[in-house]
């Protein structure tokens, strides 16, 4: 069904940001729509996005730093090339996410909201992925994965850096 | 002759290899040189068999499951394509499986059997009937048809839809809006999600017989970010119910538009509130706004709007298909129709329950559920999301409906049903609470903002026995605070998880507990 894909990360300009603005700048409620497609398109939204939506949409720049600061989904700095989250909601702690957790920022050496030094993963906290019979559950790019053990997420984040080291 | 192999798309079968199952499956026949075609089906909700492979026989479809892609190759060889029954996997015929025989599927009805983007498919199984039902008549009937129904908002609240629907319609003429809620947030809940990726020509049509009657011809989809699957099926199948004549301008050339569109959240559980995800929609911070006015009056853009959870809205096709009435003689008391169950958590078999009002939790939990996945004694459960509280066995043999459940002080919610056994630390439950609202609440009233982040600090006193007894009063009074001072459930609910961990489960927050389980004694 979907590749597991990873974060966007091509380069911006201005003018490019612009672009992305211009596409959805007529929604009714445009603002979540032209958040979501800088990052899809760009991996992040850098800070020169925001002048850019206050004048189209002629709106504070606190205001989108408020909007961009209230949706956990949004983030200002550019990801490593897997964004990992992992599911903290009680079906998958009742399956030993907690566990799974300390393992997973164990093996990575990074906590939440960090990227790895290799830039190879980004780890992030979920509140359920809609997955909870089958936990528990990490998200890998677009991917969904259940019944993750401490294993099998091992021979996960090693297929993901050997698929990387192919494409190069 | 072609034979029909089906491998469902849903997320779960989607999480557990179901893929690579489907490819595997499909290089096996070529090498056989096999006429099969292999169809992606949505899933029958079975999750502890996903991925499950049926296979079409003259006898019906017989299904496999759970298929690990490593068993494909010996499932092959026990003759999977002809519907062989040996393998150790073969389950007989899907229809005779217990878990689905045992259940009322109304709103359910049609997942698992179809291609989820297949209108042939959802035409074949009474799709778009209401649809043509709800165009024959006029407005005032099918407010009239949904009340007799019953229907209560099944995202929890569960306000009566055709009040709801009624407020809308005697609003002046104008713009109008039907907002579908599918920011299924709640930790065990995945019923929506079922209907987005495997029946989302459901949710159109109960969206589209929504427009027609109140009056409104724009719809939005407030998604969820965290489901990609269920993105990809929406935004498909609404082009294709357009092209088809179902949804757009003039629709089934009765004259009438409804346009929808989907629209994604950005990862905050407090948008699934319906007027902070009214301010999301319009661009802003998902914060809560005070009601009145109500969103029926003043929704959103401040025109009226009719806001209801996928699964209200998904209820309504079987309503203008079958009656009012047909639904409503479903239930109990006044909770009427059907209400899908989630077991989700520690549960062996998992997956979605859809029967009418009135069974009992310890029916679903033993009976469908099977105990727990570990085999351990079921300790507590968690009814109705984060804000649900957790419940101990003395309260398992209550029948789910609204007013029983609130009589004790329960939460029937969205329906997810979290199943804990007896290793769970019901401290970190209380404290997982109050962290959760930490990181969620929307920030708007204090006891909630400020409360949750005093909570958590209070639950870690206690546990580490510092003033023990006091912090516990002090606990009790901040939940009471918490409960009365705030503006939405978040921070009202908050406590509930809280307050029954205090009240069912006292010796996982008492500094004796803490102390052997290696906290700091005071």
């Amino acid at each position: 069904m979907s590749n597991a894909s990873a974060p966007a990360t091509g380069a911006w300009t201005p003018a490019l940001i612009q672009e992305v603005i211009d596409a959805h700048k007529a929604l009714p409620g445009a603002m979540l729509p032209i958040l979501h497609a800088i990052q899809d398109r760009f991996g992040y939204i850098p800070d020169a996005a925001i002048p850019l939506i206050s004048e189209t949409l002629s709106c504070t720049r606190a205001d989108i730093h408020g909007i961009i600061t209230f949706y956990h989904h949004f983030r200002t700095q550019p990801v490593g090339r897997n964004v990992i989250h992992v599911c903290r909601a009680e079906a998958c702690q009742a399956v030993g996410s907690r566990q799974l957790e300390a393992h997973i920022k164990k093996t990575l050496n990074v906590d939440y909201h960090q990227t790895t030094l290799d830039h190879e993963f980004t780890l992030e906290p979920v509140y359920c992925l809609g997955n909870c019979a089958c936990g528990p559950s990490i998200r890998v790019n677009d991917d969904i994965h259940g019944r993750v053990t401490p294993t099998r997420f091992e021979e996960l984040a090693d297929e993901l850096t050997t698929a990387v080291v192919e494409v190069k | 002759m072609t034979t029909t192999v089906y491998v469902p798309c849903d997320t779960t079968a989607h999480s557990l290899g179901a893929d690579k199952v489907a490819s595997l499956l499909e290089r096996a026949a070529r090498e056989r040189s096999l006429d099969v075609t292999i169809k992606r089906n949505g899933s029958r909700g079975l999750f502890w068999l996903e991925p499950l492979v049926e296979v079409d026989t003259p006898e019906g479809r017989v299904a496999y499951g759970p298929v690990d892609p490593s068993e494909v190759a010996s499932l092959v060889e026990a003759g999977l394509f002809d519907g062989a029954q040996t393998h150790e996997r073969a389950l007989g015929l899907t229809e005779e499986i217990e878990y689905l025989k045992k259940q009322q599927r109304l709103t359910f009805s049609r997942i698992g059997i179809t291609d989820p983007l297949s209108i042939e498919d959802y035409e074949t199984y009474r799709g778009f009937n209401g649809l043509k039902s709800a165009i024959a008549r006029d407005s005032q009937s099918i407010v009239d048809e949904v009340k007799t129904s019953g229907l209560r908002g099944r995202g929890g609240a569960a306000f009566p839809t055709g009040i709801k629907w009624q407020t809308v319609h005697d609003e002046a003429p104008g713009q109008k809006y039907i907002v579908c809620n599918a920011d299924e947030g709640d930790s065990g809940t995945f019923a929506d999600r079922l209907v987005m990726e495997c029946d989302p020509y459901l949710l159109i049509e109960g969206m589209t017989i929504a427009g027609l009657a109140v009056g409104a011809d724009q719809g939005y989809i407030y998604l969820r970010s965290e489901y990609p699957i269920a993105h990809r099926i929406l935004n498909e199948a609404i082009v294709r119910a357009t092209d088809a004549g179902y949804l757009g301008m003039n629709i089934l050339d009765s004259g009438r538009n409804f346009h929808l569109e989907v629209r994604l959240g950005a990862g905050a559980y407090i948008c699934g509130e319906e007027t902070s995800l009214l301010e999301s929609l319009e661009g802003r911070r998902g914060l809560v706004r005070a009601k009145p006015p109500l969103p029926a009056i003043e929704g959103l853009f401040g025109r009226p709007t009719v806001v209801n959870n996928v699964l209200s809205l998904a209820a309504i096709p079987y309503i203008l298909d079958h009656g009012g009435q047909a639904y409503a003689d479903y239930g109990m008391g006044r909770s009427r129709g059907t209400i899908a169950m989630q077991l989700a958590g520690n549960v062996k078999r998992g997956g979605l329950v859809e029967l009418a009002f009135g069974t009992t939790l310890s029916d679903l939990m033993n009976d469908f559920g099977g105990g727990t996945l570990s085999g351990r004694p079921l300790k507590a459960v968690q009814v109705g999301g984060p804000l649900g509280a957790y419940l101990p066995e003395s309260q398992w043999n209550n029948p789910i409906d609204y007013e029983g459940f609130a009589a004790f002080g329960g939460v029937v919610g969205h329906g997810g049903v979290v199943m804990f056994d007896d290793s769970v630390d019901m401290g970190d439950q209380a404290r997982f609470a109050m962290e959760f609202c930490t990181v969620e609440s929307c920030g708007k009233c204090t006891p909630c903002r400020i409360g949750a982040v005093r909570g958590v600090e209070v639950i870690d006193r206690i546990r580490a026995g510092e003033n023990a007894e006091k912090n516990l009063t002090l606990l009790g009074e901040l939940c009471e605070t918490m409960v009365d001072g705030s503006l939405c459930a978040m921070g009202g609910m908050t406590p509930f998880p809280v307050q029954s961990v205090m009240t069912h489960f006292p010796e996982d927050l008492t500094p004796q507990y803490a102390k052997e389980a290696g906290g700091t004694p005071c």
